[in-house]
């Protein structure tokens, strides 16, 4: 019986390739299909990000500079090298993107929001979204990630927790710094805005920012 | 008719006995326990004493909890969660205002040996002195040395947060008159030099019963070689027994097998998963093979004892039928329709202990939080288990779990969603 029972079981062991694809499953069942976002707009879309962003905000997460246990009690295990791996594979994957999400707001808090990305405010000396992330928003190797393709929750609850200080990166921390500065409904009218632009097509993070970035930012070495 | 002792009466006597003992324990607790094995002379620092403190270090996974996550190695600050509140580790680089740096190698020897501080202060059992108190002399002096021979990092120790009375020297003064006994290591005579080298590593450096122990309600383990599973309820893991079969007894495993589990945190059986790789992480991965066939030959060799099994709950059908087709839906892509797994990928749960041990807590911690094995050199690129705790509601979980435990042969019990929730 037991001999009738392994044997059954060896049978109908599932095909499974030796990849770092299958290795990157215990990602994809929150991350959504090869990590194209899960539906919940919480879990947010990896596939596409720069490897570099990818692989520091797994360390971040393994060595609790980003708060979330799930991530953290997961990948607490994994190597540098691994992580930089499994980064790299989801930077890889080119995967076609939602469709924008209609907003939800008027059309001053869009403007609002709209001027902040793209002016940023010189008066409070708050940089512009594009001056770091890029001109089309779409990222800069090889840590800079782009801004468009994200749920509105996402942006959100990112821009949130940078402001209350639950994310942060390694210090100068440049995002939590410019994220305590911005009002609640300023960190609504960007996300609305940001969530509410079309991903144009074969779009890739820019190999180099045209100037400097207008601020150090430790997580960027 | 006997005359009844008045409650006053019976409350003097009481309090008396309790100030005796306190006496007695602040007097034992407080002297020196003994004198130890005296050095040997002035310590020769050479190279291969520090990389023989290195190596001892990693035995005792030192680092473990002496690092705080994403903190400078050595240099403490990791919080320890117990039953009576976080202790916090200490710093141990030699900077001398905050770590080891005005340490002699005789306090040095003291703490691990009778549990003191440099000021004589004794030090709480969530470092185990206890376990440590079986090191010779030698290996104390040499993972000084080691230890001397780090960069200092300037890092405060953090106060730790234990509640009252177990805040106080009198507590644990009492503690050790209850529960320690300083020895260095005695080898059997009877037994081989291997089992020997096994149990000098298990109980002492390797502080095995630290996690696999059973303890008392005041955090005691009463035997020093009960390996019998401990709760680690404040992780949420249950570190099973190593000498109970149905557990993690490996007496019936091949000696290769219980080598390359503790070498590279997976075998043909088996992947590691939770504070147990984080060990093999830090530890075990980086013993030599004599020390890992000496600690193998230890725990082959302890005495086997059953455990009894918590009472099953009512059978419930539905559950387990539900619990069959989720199976379908979530598990079998990996873990095969019957349950055979992919060998050497993932693990087959037919047959898997984590699937039928009595309590059902590491298999629903695995079920809600997911896991890789440990990236160790000889399995540097694990596969992992996703996190179904966002997926999948309590009854689902619970209803695979039943399906696991009552397929292929199991008979271990239905899970409710009341014990789910419990693990979360």
């Amino acid at each position: 019986m037991t001999l009738m029972l392994v044997a059954g079981a060896a049978a109908a062991a599932p095909a499974v390739e030796d990849s770092i694809a299958q290795r990157a499953m215990a990602c994809t069942l929150c991350h959504g299909k090869q990590g194209r976002a899960a539906a919940d707009g919480y879990h947010p879309r990896l596939a596409g990000k720069p490897q570099g962003y990818l692989y520091k905000q797994l360390l971040n997460f393994r060595d609790g500079r980003r708060d979330y246990g799930l991530m953290s009690d997961l990948i607490a295990p994994l190597s540098d090298a691994y992580l930089l791996e499994l980064a790299g594979h989801f930077a890889q994957l080119d995967l076609p993107y939602p469709a924008p999400q209609a907003p939800s707001v008027d059309t001053a808090t869009l403007a609002r929001g709209r001027a902040l990305v793209l002016q940023g405010d010189p008066l409070r000396k708050l940089p512009a979204c594009v001056q770091c992330h890029g001109e089309k928003l779409s990222g800069v190797q090889p840590f800079i990630p782009g801004l468009l393709g994200l749920p509105r929750d996402y942006l959100n609850g990112q821009l949130g927790a940078w402001r209350s200080g639950q994310r942060r990166a390694v210090a100068p921390d440049c995002m939590g710094h410019i994220a305590k500065q911005l009002k609640v409904e300023e960190i609504n009218a960007v996300s609305q805005w940001l969530a509410a632009q079309p991903m144009p097509p074969g779009s890739k993070p820019a190999a180099a920012l045209p100037e400097p970035l207008p601020m150090a930012c430790g997580g960027l070495q | 008719m006997r005359s009844r002792p008045t409650v006053g009466a019976m409350v003097g006597v009481l309090l008396g006995a309790l100030a005796a003992l306190l006496v007695a324990a602040l007097l034992y607790g407080l002297s020196p326990l003994d004198e130890g094995e005296p050095a040997a002379g002035p310590l020769a620092i050479t190279p291969a004493l520090v990389e023989r403190g290195a190596y001892l270090a990693r035995a005792g996974n030192c680092m473990g909890c002496h690092t705080a996550r994403g903190g400078q190695p050595y240099a403490g600050g990791r919080a320890i969660p117990t039953p009576f509140g976080a202790v916090f580790s200490s710093n141990l680089t030699p900077d001398a205002a905050t770590g080891l740096g005005s340490w002699s190698a005789e306090q040095f020897w003291a703490a691990l040996h009778q549990g003191r501080g440099r000021d004589g202060r004794l030090l709480t059992p969530a470092f185990p002195y206890t376990n440590y108190a079986l090191l010779t002399r030698a290996d104390s002096d040499a993972l000084y040395v080691y230890l001397q021979s780090l960069r200092p990092v300037v890092q405060p120790h953090r106060a730790h947060e234990l509640r009252f009375p177990y805040n106080t020297q009198t507590a644990l003064a009492v503690w050790r008159a209850l529960y320690f006994r300083p020895a260095v290591f005695t080898p059997e005579p009877e037994r081989s030099a291997e089992w020997n080298r096994g149990a000098y590593l298990v109980e002492g450096l390797g502080h095995c019963n630290a996690c696999h122990a059973p303890r008392n309600s005041l955090g005691a383990i009463t035997d020093a070689r009960d390996l019998s599973g401990g709760a680690l309820r404040e992780l949420g893991w249950y570190a099973p027994s190593l000498q109970d079969p149905a557990e993690a007894g490996v007496a019936g495993w091949k000696p290769d097998e219980l080598r390359d589990w503790l070498k590279h945190g997976r075998n043909e059986r088996a992947s590691a998963l939770g504070p147990m790789s984080e060990v093999i992480l830090g530890s075990t991965q980086h013993l030599d093979e004599a020390d890992l066939r000496a600690m193998g030959a230890y725990l082959q060799a302890l005495p086997p004892q059953g455990k009894t099994r918590p009472r099953q709950p009512k059978p419930d059908p539905a559950l387990r039928e539900l619990g069959g087709k989720l199976y379908e839906r979530h598990c079998a892509s990996c873990h095969g329709e019957q349950g055979g797994g992919v060998a050497g990928i993932y693990p087959a749960l037919a047959g898997n202990r984590t699937v039928t041990m009595g309590p059902s807590d590491n298999l629903l911690r695995v079920m809600l939080r997911g896991g890789y094995a440990p990236a160790t050199a000889g399995n540097p690129r694990p596969f992992g288990m996703p996190p179904f705790a966002g997926v999948l509601s309590d009854r689902e979980l619970a209803a695979i779990a039943s399906h696991l435990r009552n397929s292929w042969g199991h008979r271990a019990g239905d899970v409710t969603p009341l014990d789910v929730l419990r693990v979360k």
